[in-house]
């Protein structure tokens, strides 16, 4: 090891003892590497994301396969996580249903960041009434608890896969549009923007080019904190009989399946429910661990 | 002071305005037409029928008339009339009011017990074992869905004791200490959360005030440590932590509404939930508005609880 630094010492007299190191670029692998706690989380939420696109390849049997032989069949043998009151097998559903979730979540924080964040920016920028406007709408949004906007709007929209995405998206609008704000607000006074507006750069440059580098770091935050809050709001739907609609498996209606046959058959309650607080687990780990990572400043 | 409520008072209004007009369009975002979803696919109605239904709805007049009528309404505190028990909605919903305002108390009341004592030893302690695992249990804590932790709650207590006698609800001043037992495991499933939020925010408030110069200077003039942390650290630390329970003030509100109905509460939410199943949206339209304005409330009363700890806030 020692002998290899010397080598390469040699080929590039920089890093010779008495020479000032020249800065080795960090790249983000090395910095990712160097965050235990942002890699556990993006392997965690990688699993999830592998487990759905596999979904028939990994699923031990088919979902939506009654069998009336092996109802309610506690874990083991040919249903490692047992069955539920049709037969069902629990982890074929689990994996079925983590396809339901993710898309969910996937769909609706996309949904929140393009709307929230392209809101937020535009009014942290220009100011003015466009600011007022859109900020008020954001804080009456705001002024509902999320989870009770989503359940009313999915009591009078219907159920449809677009609604549930829709209602999720909607009330989480808010939280893009004030980070985005904060964000462009903290650089749109900074030389570099002066430097750049002082050198003829349109709006629509200086926005995309200085502006939107310079603040992506807490939207990125933002958005893995969001899709841990998705997941939460999607599943609790589900529970209420507001989202997705059985026989399709969620997670969500899979407790709510549960809840009549919870004492007798717990392992239909305790698997969806894990399988949600590890997913959350792992997108609340990679928030934490990017917001250590790109924004020291913000650190909790 | 005055000056400071008049002004929160003033940026409230837009809000609440907003917020009835929110109201007001949920009804009116139903598929088709309401006064057929109300009746069902059975009823057979000829149009001069459906007529006559409309105006007594008050639906025939152009949707901004309607949303007049309505407000002066709702703001003389008539909610309208159940479409199932044709009984007044206001009353029905404040009957049912304590029960969601007191497990969201309980909730705050569990969520701050832990909180405290837990982010302050993982302040004191940074880098320890202890933090480690406290950060651990935290971001866990975060991470675990509250119906599932309520439902996890009843199934380990269900070993223990038949679920039939966990109870069933009674009001806290006919018997309190029997509503406390009933209220005990809602208000811990909605406040664990909560709990994990709190401290990981205590924990990194009270670190960055540890780091201030008048720390510092504290400790250097001998002062012993206890009165250094309990009297100068900690009371600047708690400041931000109010300004936290005021956000998450929407977390408790709308949580409660699904542990009202894992644990039969008969709350505002479980009342929602059933209108919702029975289709009668003007009561859900009655439950959203109070939820909405209660959580309007809570955060005033959260910016005004900090104006009077914090003097630089009503000065700044």
């Amino acid at each position: 090891m020692t002998a290899g630094r010397h080598a390469a010492a040699i080929q590039r007299p920089d890093r010779l003892p008495g020479h000032a190191r020249a800065a080795r670029p960090v790249t983000l692998g090395v910095r990712v590497a160097r965050a235990p706690v942002a890699l556990a989380g993006a392997v965690i939420v990688a699993a999830y994301v592998l487990a759905a696109v596999l979904a028939p390849v990994l699923a031990p049997a088919d979902p939506l396969r009654m069998a009336p032989q092996a109802l309610l069949a506690p874990p083991g043998g040919g249903h490692p996580f047992g069955t539920d009151q049709f037969g069902r097998d629990v982890l074929s559903r689990l994996v079925f249903g983590s396809r339901t979730s993710l898309v969910v979540s996937f769909a609706s924080t996309a949904l929140a960041l393009g709307a929230g964040g392209a809101a937020g920016i535009l009014a942290g920028y220009c100011g003015g009434m466009l600011d007022d406007a859109v900020m008020r709408a954001m804080d009456v949004i705001f002024a509902f608890p999320a989870v009770l906007l989503a359940i009313a709007i999915m009591a009078v929209a219907g159920t449809a896969p677009a609604t549930i995405v829709l209602a999720i998206g909607l009330v989480y609008t808010p939280q893009f549009a004030r980070v985005g704000r904060a964000s462009v607000l903290q650089v749109r006074g900074l030389e570099y923007v002066e430097a750049a507006r002082a050198l003829g750069g349109g709006g629509r440059r200086i926005l995309t080019r200085h502006i939107l580098p310079n603040i992506a770091a807490p939207l990125i935050v933002q958005t893995s904190l969001s899709l841990s809050l998705a997941i939460l709001t999607e599943s609790a739907l589900s529970f209420l009989g507001l989202g997705t609609q059985p026989p399709t498996p969620s997670w969500g209606n899979m407790l709510a399946e549960s809840r009549r046959f919870m004492v007798t058959a717990p392992w239909t309650a305790v698997f969806p429910g894990a399988a949600i607080a590890l997913i959350v687990l792992g997108f609340n780990l990679l928030g934490d661990g990017l917001r250590d990572l790109l924004d020291p400043r913000l650190r909790l | 002071m005055t000056a400071f409520l008049v002004s929160r008072l003033a940026t409230l209004l837009p809000v609440l305005w907003g917020v009835s007009i929110v109201v007001f369009l949920l009804i009116h975002l139903l598929p088709g037409n309401a006064i057929q979803l109300f009746l069902g696919t059975q009823v057979e109605m000829t149009p001069a029928q459906m007529d006559e239904l409309r105006r007594l709805f008050g639906l025939a007049k152009p949707l901004p008339l309607q949303y007049v009528d309505w407000l002066g309404r709702v703001l003389r505190g008539d909610f309208g009339v159940s479409l199932r028990t044709s009984r007044p909605i206001l009353p029905d919903i404040l009957a049912r009011l304590p029960v969601s305002v007191e497990i969201t108390v309980l909730a705050l009341a569990v969520a701050l017990a832990i909180a405290l004592p837990v982010g302050i030893v993982a302040a004191l302690r940074r880098g320890s074992v202890a933090d480690a695992v406290i950060r651990i249990a935290g971001l866990v804590g975060l991470s675990v869905p509250n119906f599932w932790l309520a439902a996890m709650l009843l199934l380990l207590l269900s070993n223990v004791t038949p679920v039939a006698s966990i109870g069933i609800y009674v009001g806290l001043l006919r018997n309190p200490v029997e509503n406390l037992t009933v209220m005990a495991l809602p208000a811990l499933s909605l406040g664990v959360a909560l709990a994990a939020i709190i401290m990981r925010f205590v924990r990194s408030s009270l670190l960055e005030v540890l780091g201030q110069e008048y720390v510092r200077t504290a400790r250097s003039k001998g002062l012993r440590e206890p009165l250094v942390i309990g009297r100068h650290a900690l009371r600047n630390a708690l400041i931000p932590v109010i300004t936290v329970v005021g956000f998450q003030a929407g977390y408790l509100l709308g949580g409660t509404v699904v542990i009202e109905e894992v644990f039969a509460l008969p709350g505002m939410g479980r009342f929602a939930l059933n209108a919702i199943a029975q289709r009668d949206y003007p009561v859900v339209q009655g439950v959203v508005l109070v939820i909405a304005c209660l959580f309007v409330l809570a955060n005033l009363a959260v910016d005004v609880l900090y104006a009077l700890v914090d003097p630089r806030v009503r000065y700044g």
